[in-house]
Formats: structure tokens, sequence, C-alpha cells
């Protein structure tokens, strides 16, 4: 399948023994200069490069807390160098996060502190020199912002923003990732990162009505553009057109069919995603934010719910007042932003869907922790929220759950090894290998409790598991949307699943009343 | 005067006005810089007093290293607190009368010392057989611990094995605070323990023992996770306000 192997899983997660230099050579394509120019940076390495990067690290360092904080207050203790899932897949130790800093701090002594001016040898200060450039380039794509390991330092040291700052410092002297920025560029001028224009959209949401219609007998509509609808849905593209993320938006749609909502997709801001987050430009994210605002305004929605996505959760909840607000002309009896998890898991806790959890019964389900929505965001305004609602709506539409093991979910959870900007086929190399601490915790669950399919509510969780799955021997279908398992649980009033659950056919009857039988005898027994 | 009482005498005025100043410098530094976007590691409280909370635990007892490696959670802990112990012990040679705190912490004070040392020696063993903390070590690290490790063995020797003169020290201690200088007993042991401290305090701000500051201002700590609470105006407000008509 590939020029290089796939990590075996064994009993436990092993933290593999060094290998220097084992992922030097991984590095995604480089964005083209018209790739670069669409968002003003320059299209190639410019003459002055070293001058202009600790330019613009000044300046970053000037206007970023964090940065300047975590730079400093690392003191090399060792407890984040066992946590990254790239580093426990590779055994490179330049993927452990404190090197992938030391990669960034060293040029930050050199140019920045006095010990690092008079005493570089002393606290590994260093240049930036070319080679270090190419490190920097090889080894902050190797980081998918992820935040496990400010999960575990002492000091909340978060390496995704010295990441996304290597990024932003690589943009601006000329050697942006092509993935990412070939993609915002897309966004700005489409509205979403497909590059789908409106007619395509719209013909999408028209098939997927049909096959709504088909499947249940109902007109189940997946609105667009409707000026003054309440609720404005925004969503990963993927969502339009890829497995299983479709049969989430399917989901979606059902749902808010059940509950009478009225909403609207727009296809101006027809996008959740925002990669701009990836390569740490403030500028970039908020134009990309912006539409969204726009469209809200424009169309005059009282609210804004986000779909399954789990970068696109972080920037909406956690970013979007920021760089964009204020939405002061949304509702402000509902949050904003709100993630569909918490609608519908409202819903269920009012009784307001008729499930039938029967419906998943041929599967038996575990939860992956998306890690922006673990680890940077809540849901339902506790912390916490962010485990407990996707897990509770989860349990309301399946008979079979499981979770996976203590330390790999929740806070602790691991990367599906694809975020960050690093989902693309000219890193598969290191997408596969980062997904082994996930897969592992998976296998074990499978192998333990028969899970059979993984759910998740992140776009890039889905399209990278589709993925590296079949490398470790699971079927690439055992990743699907948690609202795909809402689609399949609820019943819509009126439709073929409802008479068939309710019908008064005598097999159905029988076969319920045998049932119930059992289970007397079992309790008697 | 003798010329060794003079010159620790001015190596401490200097040694202190590096300290304050470099870190006061550091400290206004992290407070001006702005913090641009909302980033606490979550889950993380929602409001400012369960903020208090999580920075009191990650101060005393150090929760997320706790969280992350026993070994170092035990070693570093320890270290630390026995530090701290041994430091409000020593107390007893800037005070007089010497408070009375100060004076039922002393027994412990001892222990301490052993503690911290016990501490250093386990972090700078897995400098070495750690692979991968043996990786990210530069010599500046090794350096800290083996200061503070001959900070801490001449401090225990002036106890236990050639007692110095501690009337004359906090004679020379008191005098160079109310800058009435006393001489300072010239017992080599002393000399060493009183320049190691020295130089310490001289490196504090310009090394990674930043980290004491740097914790409170952390932001994926110190932020309270009030995102849909309240708003957050950051660099684009005046931007986004005059776009709004």
């Amino acid at each position: 399948m590939a020029d290089f192997d796939t990590p075996e899983l064994k009993d436990f997660l092993e933290t593999p023994a060094l290998c220097p230099g084992s992922m030097e050579h991984s590095k995604p394509f480089v964005a083209a200069p018209v790739h670069q120019e669409a968002l003003g940076f320059p299209g190639e390495l410019v003459e002055n490069w070293q001058e202009k990067a600790i330019d613009r690290m000044g300046e970053l360092l000037d206007t970023n807390r964090a940065l300047r904080v975590y730079l400093d207050s690392c003191v090399k203790c060792g407890a984040c160098t066992d946590k990254c899932h790239y580093f426990l897949g590779t055994g490179d130790p330049k993927n452990m996060p404190v090197a992938r800093q030391d990669l960034f701090r060293k040029v930050y002594r050199r140019n920045f502190t006095t010990a690092g001016k008079y005493v570089p040898w002393l606290v590994g200060a260093e240049d930036l020199t070319e080679e270090t450039l190419d490190d920097w380039y090889s080894y902050f794509h190797q980081c998918s912002q992820c935040r496990r390991c400010s999960v575990y330092c002492p000091y909340g040291i978060d390496t995704a923003e010295i990441s996304m700052a290597a990024r932003d410092i690589m943009d601006h002297i000329g050697i942006g990732q092509k993935y990412s920025n070939e993609i915002i560029g897309k966004l700005h001028k489409i509205g979403n990162n497909l590059g789908l224009p409106e007619p395509a959209l719209a013909n999408t949401l028209e098939g997927l009505e049909e096959d709504i219609e088909e499947e249940t007998g109902i007109a189940v509509k997946l609105p667009l553009d409707v000026q003054g609808a309440e609720i404005l849905l925004v969503t990963p593209s993927a969502d339009f057109f890829a497995e299983p993320h479709v049969d989430g938006l399917i989901g979606y749609a059902k749902v808010f069919h059940a509950a009478g909502a009225s909403w609207t997709i727009s296809s101006y801001a027809s996008e959740a995603a925002n990669f701009a987050m990836f390569i740490g430009s403030q500028e970039q994210m908020r134009e990309v934010a912006q539409r969204i605002w726009q469209a809200a305004r424009d169309l005059g929605v009282k609210r804004i719910i986000l779909g399954e996505c789990g970068h696109a959760w972080r920037v909406a909840y956690s970013f979007w007042d920021t760089l964009v607000g204020p939405f002061d002309f949304l509702d402000p009896a509902y949050p904003m932003p709100m993630h569909i998890c918490e609608y519908t898991d409202d819903l269920i806790n009012r009784e307001k869907l008729r499930l039938n959890k029967a419906a998943n019964d041929e599967m038996t389900l575990t939860f992956h922790d998306s890690c922006n929505v673990a680890r940077a965001t809540s849901m339902g305004g506790r912390p916490g929220g962010q485990f407990e609602i996707p897990r509770a709506v989860i349990k309301a539409v399946c008979n079979n759950f499981h979770d996976m093991a203590d330390d790999t979910i929740h806070e602790a959870t691991f990367c599906c090894g694809g975020g960050g900007g690093l989902l693309t086929d000219d890193l598969t190399e290191l997408r596969v290998k980062g997904a082994k601490p996930r897969m592992q915790a998976l296998n074990a669950v499978v192998e333990d409790h028969g899970v059979t399919h993984m759910a998740a509510i992140c776009a890039i969780c889905k399209s990278q598991f589709s993925k590296v799955m079949p490398y470790y021997g699971l079927e690439m279908d055992a990743i699907v949307s948690l609202h795909q398992l809402v689609s399949n649980a609820i019943v819509l009033e009126g439709s073929i699943q409802e008479e068939e659950l309710d019908g008064t056919g005598e097999d159905d009857e029988a076969g319920e009343s045998l049932e119930a039988e059992d289970e007397v005898a079992a309790i008697d027994g | 005067m003798p010329t060794v009482t003079v010159i620790y005498a001015l190596l401490f005025y200097v040694a202190t006005a590096i300290l304050i100043v470099g870190l006061g410098f550091k400290i206004r530094q992290y407070w001006r810089t702005p913090q641009p976007l909302k980033i606490p590691t979550t889950p993380a409280p929602m409001n400012g007093s369960g903020v208090v909370v999580r920075m009191l635990r990650e101060v005393v007892i150090f929760e997320s290293l706790f969280k992350s490696n026993k070994w170092i959670w035990i070693f570093g802990w320890v270290f630390h607190a026995a530090m701290a112990v041994a430091l409000l012990r020593h107390l007893r040679y800037f005070t007089e009368p010497v408070w009375g705190w100060v004076v039922l912490i002393q027994p412990f004070g001892v222990y301490a010392g052993f503690a911290m040392m016990l501490g250093l020696a386990g972090l700078l063993v897995r400098r070495f057989v750690v692979a991968r903390v043996r990786y990210i070590t530069s010599p500046s690290d090794i350096l800290f611990l083996l200061l503070l490790l001959a900070i801490g063995a001449t401090g225990l020797s002036m106890k236990f094995v050639s007692p110095t003169d501690i009337i004359g020290l906090k004679a020379f201690m008191l005098g160079l605070m109310y800058f009435d200088w006393q001489p300072l007993p010239e017992d080599a042991n002393l000399l060493i323990h009183l320049g190691l401290v020295i130089s310490l305090m001289i490196i504090f701000p310009f090394s990674k023992l930043l980290h004491a500051p740097g914790l409170f201002f952390s932001p994926s700590r110190n932020q309270p996770d009030d995102v849909r609470m309240k708003r957050h105006p950051g660099a684009f407000e005046a931007e986004n306000q005059a776009r709004g008509a």
C-alpha cells in the first residue's frame, strides 16, 4: 500500500525508543506562488528571509502573550515527551512536544534573550539556519495542534500556539503549506473548502432531500439561502458529499424537521471549517469567519448552529466573538454559537424526538473525542459538557456503547492523526503513524468488547479514520457520524419507520411480546 | 571592614537589584503583552474563582504534572516543597525577633534540606537515564540542578559537618538590610553557600526559572472558559463596530 510500515498494534501502547531523524523526510507540498499571493503572503522564499523571519517573530512576541510566556517557561522536565501521538507513532524525538518547541525556542533564545545572545551553547540557542528552517517546515507540519501536551504540561504550555506561530512566520517569508493555503484561498473565492459553487450545492441538497424521502417517505427539506429562517446551520463542506459525513448532515436535517425548526444553510458561508487557524493567521481566520457573520446578518437569522466539525467548533466557540463579534443581531436567548449536539441533546431531554434505538442494534459503538472539541471548547455551559453531551446523544439512540480506555478519552483523547492542516495525501505516512495511539485504543475495545463502530463529531477525524483504518486492518466504514446514528434511530411522524413500528402487522406484535416474555423469564430466573 | 565582607555585601545588593528589576521587567512584559484569543485548556473553570482554585492546585500540588508522570511529579514536588520549607526556615537570619511560626518550622527545615537534595538528585538522574529527557537536556539544565544541589550540600554541611558562626551571619544579613554593615564570618562553606545563592539570584530572571511567574501568566491555565457568557473584544473590535451600519 505504501513505502512505509504501518505500526504494529500491541496489547498496550508502548513508548517507543528514540529514532532520531526518522520523520525528517516528512514534508507537505510547499504552496505555489499563486496560493501564497492569494492570502497576501510572498510567493516564494524572500531574499532576506532570516531577517524577515526574526522580524515577524518579534512582532508575534509583542502581540501574543501565550507565545512569549510559553517560550520562557519550559523547564525541560520531560512531562510532555511521551504525550504526542506523532511521537508515539514514529519515535522521532523531534516529535516530542518540548523538542518541537525547542526548534522555535532555540531561535527565540538566540535573538531575543540575554543568555542566548551571550552564552548560546549553554542554553541551546541557535541562529535560524537553513537546516533549522528545514526542520521547522518538516516538524511544525507534524503537529496537529491537538493540545494534548498542554493538558500535561505543569505550565500549560501549548505546542499548538508555537506551531501556529512557526507556520505564520514561514508564510511571511514565502514558504507556506500548499494544502491549507490553497483551501483558504478557495474559501475566500467561493465560500467553502471544496470550491463547491451555489448551483452545485443546491443540486446536492436536492439530491439529499430525494434520498431522505425515499428512505422515510417524508419530504424533509435541506433549505438553502432562506431569508428570515430562524437557524443558520454552518457545517463543514465535507458534510455535503463525503461518507460518512453526509449521513450526519441527513441526521441534522431530520432533527430539525422533527423539531419543526425553521432553518437554512447559506451558499455564501457554506463552510464551518476555518483552516486559517492551522496557519496561525488571525487576519485570515477573521476573514473566513466574517463570511459567516455576514451571511447570518444578511439572512436575518436568530441563531447559529454548528455541524460536526472539531476545529470549526473551536473557532466558533472560542474565537468568533473576538474576531468578528459582536453578533448583536442574533437572539440573545440562545448561546452563540450552539453545537448541533447541544441542540439534539436538548430535544432528547425534552422528549421532543421519537427514537428507536433498535435501529442501531447491528452496531456496538464507541466515541472518539475530537481534540479541538475536547481540549479547547465545552458544551452545555458546563466544564466537561463536551464529553457528556455527545455520549448522552449516542446512548439515547443506541443500545450498545462502550468507551475506550480512560487515558485515551475526554481531555486525554488522542488526535486522529490528521488534524491541524495535515489531512493531505502528501502526509500519508505521518497520518497513518500518528493514528497509532487511537487505533490501539480502538482495537482494544474491538477485541475485548465487540465494538464495531466509532462515532466522531469532526469532519477531519472522519476523513482521516476512513483513510487510515484499513492500514490497521479495520473497515473504513467503521467510522460513523454521530448524527448518522441519530438519523438511523429517529422516527419521523408519518414516516415509513413509524408505520413499521406502530403498524398492525401481526408478526411484529407477536415478535415483541415474545421478547417481553423472554425478559420476564430472565428476571424470574 | 574586611574585604570579603565588602565584596559579599556589594554582591548581595547587586544580585537583589538584578533579581527584582529583572523579574519586574519580565512580569511587566508578560502583563503588557496582549493575549489575542481565548485559549484555556478545557475542561476549564467557567469563572474567575474557579480559575483561582485551578491555579492553586497547579501551584500547590502540581496537578497537571501529577496527571502526566508520577516520577517527575514526586521528585519535582518534593524538591519544590522542601525548598519552600528550607527557604522559610532561613527567615530567621533576616528577622529579629524571629517570628513565632518561623521558630516552629525550624526542626522541619532540616528534614526539608535532605528532602530537597533527594528530589534534586532524582531529577538529575532522570536527565541521564531517561533517553527522552536526555535528548531535551541542555548543559544549563544540568548546571541548574548541580547549582541547587551544591547550595543544599553546603547548607546542610554547615548544620551537620562544620557549624558556622550563625550569630555573625545573622548580624551580617541584618546589617545588609538596615545599611549598617557587620563583618561576614569567613568560613569557606558559608562563603560558597552564599556565593552560589548570589549566582542563582542573578541568573533567575534570564533563565528557565521564569517558569515561576510564567505559570501565573499562562493563558491555557489562567483564562476562564466563559466565551459564550460575555464578550471578548480583541484587536479587531473597532473595525468590527464600524462595520455594523
